[in-house]
């Protein structure tokens, strides 16, 4: 059939992709989604918005309590308190965007069934879910390090040039699980065990110039951009005596590695989820 | 009614296949990934839709039909763009919104007006034009009363009310909408044709799947017959309707030939029927030319002395092609004692033309008392090996040659 035909015939109907036709609708209908799930749990409970808070805060206050009076890993570092809880609620955002978006496609499975839509909004609107989180925590994040008499300093206007990077990582790996996850159950349990890693193995409970040697420092924020980006804030943001990510690194060539990993996973996940997206709604 | 013949196509479905792969073991995890890494999963292919292409005029009501598992929601869902085509073209002209289900998207800890906006936003509006027209479809749902309530407050006859006032309120040129109609008290169905009908004369073009050949009769230019993945029948709705009455006797599957009107006062029951071939193995397909033969066990409930029992065989088109009775062969039955069981058995040859084949035995007391009768109680295909018209396929030869010389032509196997 020739193309000639196909003008006066109206618009070809070629099935749902990730992206859709229309880039309004997918940003439509992920601000929406992610409006209305917040709602849901910012008012579904008498306490609502407070349980959100209180998981980072009690997550918080153990820490805090098992590391400064226990074990004494915060001994001598200045600002210990804020640099643990900035480092936990950030760390809460990467959690719930990618633990989110594992299931999320299955979720959401009445809608993926029964309408079409870009795909994509699935896991964008789990993204988005967990900014407007991160963005509440910070608030409270906000008062607590002025408490803890850190300054208020020009610095902190680079706060979204740190969430930037980090949202883009978290929405790479979303992607990518939530279209894995379709195919293969066991990515959930894998990932959750990963995020354990993840919290360990970086700089959250402790700071990275604990780390025994100067190459597992390098090794650990090279590798982990949840690192360079953790560190980063760090210095930004509660104590500018702290090192810098790139100083940490030895040199700013070396935040290529994680920007490449960061970039990298983001176009996989985009890469992968683009070819799932047509059949999602057959294989779920 | 007239369909709107000279109005331009709002709907274009060319060549279109679609099929299904249906894992027969299907690796669900990483680990069994891992540890099977050679074993291929097999898959099934399942032909939902094969060469599917009809036009849809603007302005026209347009019925597509056929039984369950007949295609007739997988097309809808082509149209729809929920499932990716594997073949042939579809063109859709104008705003499409699809209603396979009323109400997507709704959440049922959220009130109204959350509700209207996510459903409309899904539906194709974006989240301003959902919000305008928020009272509109509180109006039409005579759901005002009710705004502030969560839709779980809501009973499942508002929700419906809901749902649908959305539908008929995002505008869209093209409905598509899948047997939604089937809910709803008797007022509110009466609301939906009405709406049904003002959207056509609207003239907006409404495509629609259903069971329901009333609904058809009622509102459709047109409509189209789907039978496993196939158009069969396309035209007006009389005629559709007429075509898938039909459908729905003519292809009964076994499971539906064994559940046939079974009749009787099971004084005697016939308790098991099947098909042997010529070793006495029990078989579903029977060859051709072949010896074989049709057994029927009998259990007495009460004492009786020479009933009779037969057994007609049909084809497809319930057509007899053969009944034989024990009486008819003048066999002396004996007597049976209430507990006891009997086998019956008829011995042929296979001489039925190839294709599906029922048995229908029924068991009698001399005379006409009807003691259990059992319509297609099973069934057995049969295959040939070449081809032959009519009901049975006597054994025969064919010869044709110049005066004089007669050959002997191709012979019956």
């Amino acid at each position: 059939m020739s193309t000639s035909e196909v003008l006066p015939l109206g618009r070809p109907i070629k099935g749902p992709s990730a992206l859709g036709s229309d880039p309004r609708r997918l940003l439509h209908l992920s601000v929406t989604l992610a409006v209305l799930e917040f709602k849901l749990r910012f008012f579904g409970s008498v306490l609502g918005y407070l349980w959100q808070l209180m998981r980072p805060l009690l997550l918080f206050g153990v820490l805090y309590a098992v590391f400064t009076q226990f074990v004494k890993l915060g001994a001598g570092i200045d600002f210990y308190p804020a640099i643990l809880l900035t480092g936990i609620v950030l760390f809460t955002f990467f959690s719930d965007a990618t633990s989110g978006s594992v299931t999320a496609v299955l979720d959401r499975e009445n809608l993926v069934r029964k309408i079409e839509f870009p795909r994509l909004v699935v896991p964008l609107a789990v993204i988005l879910i967990a900014y407007f989180n991160l963005i509440l925590n910070l608030l409270a994040v906000l008062v607590f390090v002025l408490l803890t008499g850190v300054d208020v300093r020009v610095e902190w206007l680079a706060l979204p040039l740190l969430l930037l990077p980090l949202g883009m990582f978290a929405a790479g790996l979303a992607m990518l699980l939530s279209a894995l996850y379709v195919r293969f159950r066991d990515v959930q349990p894998i990932w959750e065990v990963f995020l354990q890693v993840a919290f360990y193995g970086s700089p959250i409970l402790y700071v990275l110039d604990q780390l025994p040697s100067e190459q597992l420092q390098h090794l650990v924020i090279w590798f982990n951009p949840l690192a360079t980006i953790l560190v980063q804030s760090r210095h930004s943001l509660i104590d500018e005596n702290a090192p810098n990510s790139w100083d940490a690194a030895g040199g700013f060539e070396y935040l290529l590695i994680p920007g490449a990993i960061v970039v990298g996973l983001f176009v996989l996940g985009f890469w992968v989820f683009n070819r799932e997206a047509p059949r999602i709604a057959e294989e779920l | 009614m007239a369909a709107p013949t000279a109005e331009p196509a709002a709907a274009v479905v060319r060549g279109v296949s679609k099929s299904f792969r249906l894992p027969s073991e299907r690796i669900h995890t990483l680990k069994e990934r891992v540890l099977h890494p050679l074993r291929r999963t097999d898959f099934q292919r399942f032909d939902a839709l094969r060469d599917v292409s009809f036009e849809v005029r603007r302005g026209e009501f347009f019925g597509i039909v056929g039984r369950n598992g007949s295609g007739k929601s997988t097309l809808l869902k082509c149209l729809a763009g929920i499932y990716q085509l594997d073949e042939g073209e579809i063109y859709i002209d104008g705003r499409v919104s699809t209603f396979i289900e009323l109400g997507v998207g709704f959440n049922p800890d959220l009130a109204a007006r959350d509700n209207v906006i996510i459903n409309g936003v899904m539906l194709g509006l974006t989240p301003r034009e959902a919000a305008e027209r928020y009272d509109q479809v509180m109006e039409f749902a005579e759901l005002r009363d009710f705004e502030d309530l969560k839709l779980k407050n809501y009973s499942s006859g508002m929700q419906v009310r809901l749902a649908f006032s959305v539908m008929v309120q995002v505008d869209a040129d093209v409905l598509l909408i899948d047997e939604v109609l089937a809910v709803g008290d008797v007022a509110f169905q009466q609301k939906c044709f009405d709406v049904f009908n003002r959207l056509r004369d609207e003239g907006r073009t409404i495509l629609f799947v259903t069971h329901d050949m009333a609904a058809v009769r009622r509102f459709c230019h047109r409509a189209l017959l789907i039978e496993r993945g196939e158009v069969i029948a396309l035209g007006q709705p009389d005629q559709v309707a007429a075509r898938y009455i039909d459908v729905s006797f003519d292809a009964a599957t076994p499971e539906d030939a064994v559940a046939g009107e079974r009749s009787g006062d099971r004084t005697a029951e016939l308790i098991e029927a099947w098909w042997c071939d010529e070793s006495g193995e029990r078989v579903d397909t029977l060859r051709q030319g072949r010896t074989c033969s049709f057994h029927a066990r009998v259990r007495f409930n009460e004492d009786i002395e020479q009933p009779a029992i037969a057994v007609v065989f049909e084809n497809e088109q319930h057509q007899p092609l053969l009944a034989t009775s024990t009486e008819w062969v003048e066999q002396s039955t004996g007597s049976f004692r209430a507990g006891d069981e009997a086998d019956f058995s008829v011995h042929l040859d296979m001489h039925f033309a190839p294709g599906r084949i029922y048995a229908s035995p029924w068991i009698a007391a001399r005379g006409t008392r009807i003691l259990d009768r059992r319509p297609q109680m099973t069934t057995a295909l049969v295959t040939g090996t070449h081809v032959s018209g009519g009901l049975v396929d006597l054994p025969h030869d064919v010869r044709f040659g110049a005066r004089g010389e007669v050959h002997q032509g191709a012979a019956w196997a």
